[in-house]
């Protein structure tokens, strides 16, 4: 124990004795934040759709058909209730619920007019926005459809029907593309650094000397990892604290959720990190080689953690790498406990996910670290 | 194990691939000796030190060190002996008396001794103006003489010294060589490797080691006998070009 409270000593005291290094490691996230959270833009394919459906008639049946027939829309589930579709919702299982009223025909038919209900998960303000247009545009063309047909059987028509979506968006009542965004950023930024700086750590270590010198000492490799871990672990909540203090002051993202629920999240996210960045170290003998092969981890975590392009467009193969992505869910958790202030509970799954890939990892760290050849 | 002999090393090979780095060594070193290690550079000095510190694993033959076996003892070497590399390798960022608490503790030793140690440590090296100072901004003689201290700061029974004054100035060389008799006049058992000659002069026995094999071992003035040399440096020359 007593060792490894040297070894924190020593690398907190070589990281705030590195003047170059310090402003790199606060002041370029903060400035990566506010630019990239005001810059990326999105599309949407693979909508998760499902409907309630109280007027069960060919007109309310013809409408769903149109929805099916759209490349967009896929994952058709009926659901018996609203109260079940919003339960869906909130698990995450659908993106858009269209909710047909009783007697939508009947409506329709008498009074030439006809209310729908659009609810849309709008934590994607962008994805939101466009599936609402998305809807808005099979329901124009069923209504121009059903004019045909109506004008069909010969009665007269001319007045124009009309079939209104009220649209109301949860969790990002505004489309707020920021408040999307700000998590994601923050995810990659506590990543970006805490993956760099333990990538590197041991083989500069290795570069000047020091790790031979270390290697020769009665020094036991878990104390020697653990040692390493801890300041970069609490580096990296540092950040995560100056991130969401920017999200609140500049973005004023919505902090609905525990900030303690994020903080012990980030935690264990982070040891994951760590436990990457110093298997890299193990394997790699200069610092170069080392950055190259966090930044390969890096681009591939961040393309696929659904962050700039949806997981859900992705093609099945992919979508199966990303389970193994640990950003996929920092940003699900992130965006859960900030916007829909989700609970212990609800993020389980990945915190589980997280748990075993942090076990993993850091058994591979300190077991591919040797200190005999 | 022999009472009185610290180092056993029967047969040790190192084999890298289909090259032999060091073929087959045999040799032991008494307690409270100064053992000088020569050889041509690429002879294989820095390999068989490796496998007696207990950081690279023979591929043959056997060695036991303060009593241990590298093979399967390494890490209870590794209480029992120092050593100090050929590259420096204190951290250029800390300063003195950080990098004397970083190695003692690393070394288990509790804060109270460290820091009785590092006064001491600094007070014989006359160190005191600089001991707050970066060691990165000290120069390479100096640099060596704390690493040298540093790695005796656990009263090792064993240290292993690595080319120690390569590129040091003659006068600091003298004052490294004081170091060292100190500390072998203390009961700490000195292993050393060096390209200087004069410096194998001050040897209780020296080995010279030609293509990973050891060629010579005896004292100085033996050996300059046996080969009908003026000094080690001739011993040297008649041996490494064979």
């Amino acid at each position: 124990m007593n060792t490894i409270l040297f070894i924190i000593q020593k690398e907190f005291k070589q990281i705030f004795r590195n003047k170059g290094m310090l402003p790199i490691i606060f002041v370029m996230p903060l400035i990566q934040l506010i630019i990239l959270s005001n810059a990326a833009t999105f599309d949407v394919k693979n909508i998760k759709f499902g409907y309630v459906n109280h007027d069960h008639t060919s007109t309310s049946r013809a409408l769903i058909e149109k929805f099916n027939a759209s490349t967009y829309f896929n994952v058709l589930t009926n659901f018996p209730s609203e109260k079940l579709a919003s339960q869906a919702m909130l698990n995450g299982e659908v993106d858009v619920v269209l909710e047909i009223p009783s007697y939508f025909e009947r409506d329709f038919q008498k009074e030439k007019r006809s209310a729908l209900g659009v609810t849309i998960n709008a934590i994607d303000g962008a994805a939101a926005g466009i599936e609402n247009v998305y809807v808005t545009q099979i329901i124009q063309s069923f209504n121009k459809d059903l004019k045909v047909n109506v004008s069909q059987y010969g009665q007269k028509q001319n007045q124009p029907i009309q079939i209104t979506t009220i649209p109301s968006f949860w969790y990002n009542k505004t489309l707020n593309y920021k408040t999307f965004m700000v998590p994601g950023i923050l995810v990659l930024l506590v990543t970006m650094i805490t993956l760099f700086l333990s990538g590197m750590n041991i083989v500069r270590e290795k570069e000047i000397g020091t790790l031979e010198q270390i290697n020769v000492t009665p020094i036991k490799k878990s104390q020697f990892i653990i040692g390493k871990l801890f300041p970069f672990l609490v580096l990296g909540l540092a950040i995560l604290s100056v991130g969401l203090l920017i999200a609140k002051l500049v973005f004023n993202v919505p902090m609905v959720g525990s900030l303690l629920l994020m903080y012990f999240y980030t935690s264990i996210y982070i040891l994951v990190v760590l436990g990457i960045g110093l298997f890299i170290s193990n394997y790699t003998d200069t610092q170069q080689q080392a950055m190259f092969i966090a930044w390969f981890f890096m681009v591939i975590f961040i393309l696929m953690s659904g962050l700039f392009t949806p997981i859900e467009s992705m093609p099945k193969w992919a979508q199966t790498i990303t389970d193994f992505n640990p950003i996929k869910y920092f940003v699900e958790v992130l965006r859960m406990v900030m916007l829909k202030g989700s609970g212990f509970v609800d993020i389980l799954p990945q915190l589980l996910k997280t748990l075993v890939f942090a076990i993993i990892m850091n058994g591979l760290a300190v077991w591919s670290y040797k200190k005999t050849n | 194990m022999e009472k009185n002999k610290v180092i056993q090393v029967e047969g040790l090979t190192k084999n890298f691939g289909d090259f032999t780095a060091v073929n087959a060594i045999t040799f032991d070193v008494k307690k409270g000796e100064i053992f000088g290690f020569l050889g041509a550079n690429g002879a294989g000095k820095t390999t068989a030190m490796k496998m007696l510190i207990g950081i690279s694993n023979p591929s043959s033959g056997k060695a036991n060190v303060a009593g241990f076996d590298v093979q399967t003892e390494a890490e209870e070497i590794k209480k029992n002996i120092g050593y100090m590399s050929q590259k420096f390798a204190l951290y250029d960022d800390l300063t003195v008396k950080e990098n004397i608490t970083f190695f003692g503790g690393i070394y288990g030793l509790s804060r109270k001794k460290i820091k009785e140690k590092s006064t001491l440590l600094i007070e014989e090296l006359g160190l005191e103006k600089v001991a707050n100072s970066l060691v990165g901004s000290l120069p390479l003689g100096w640099k060596q003489k704390i690493s040298f201290s540093v790695s005796l700061i656990h009263d090792p029974k064993i240290v292993f010294l690595d080319e120690p004054t390569g590129g040091v100035d003659p006068i600091t060389r003298r004052q490294f060589w004081e170091l060292i008799y100190k500390a072998a006049h203390q009961g700490t058992t000195v292993f050393v490797t060096t390209h200087y000659m004069d410096e194998a002069e001050y040897c209780d026995r020296v080995s010279i080691m030609v293509n990973g094999k050891i060629e010579a071992l005896d004292t100085p003035k033996k050996l300059k006998e046996q080969f009908n040399a003026e000094d080690m440096n001739d011993v040297f020359l008649k041996l490494a070009r064979g």
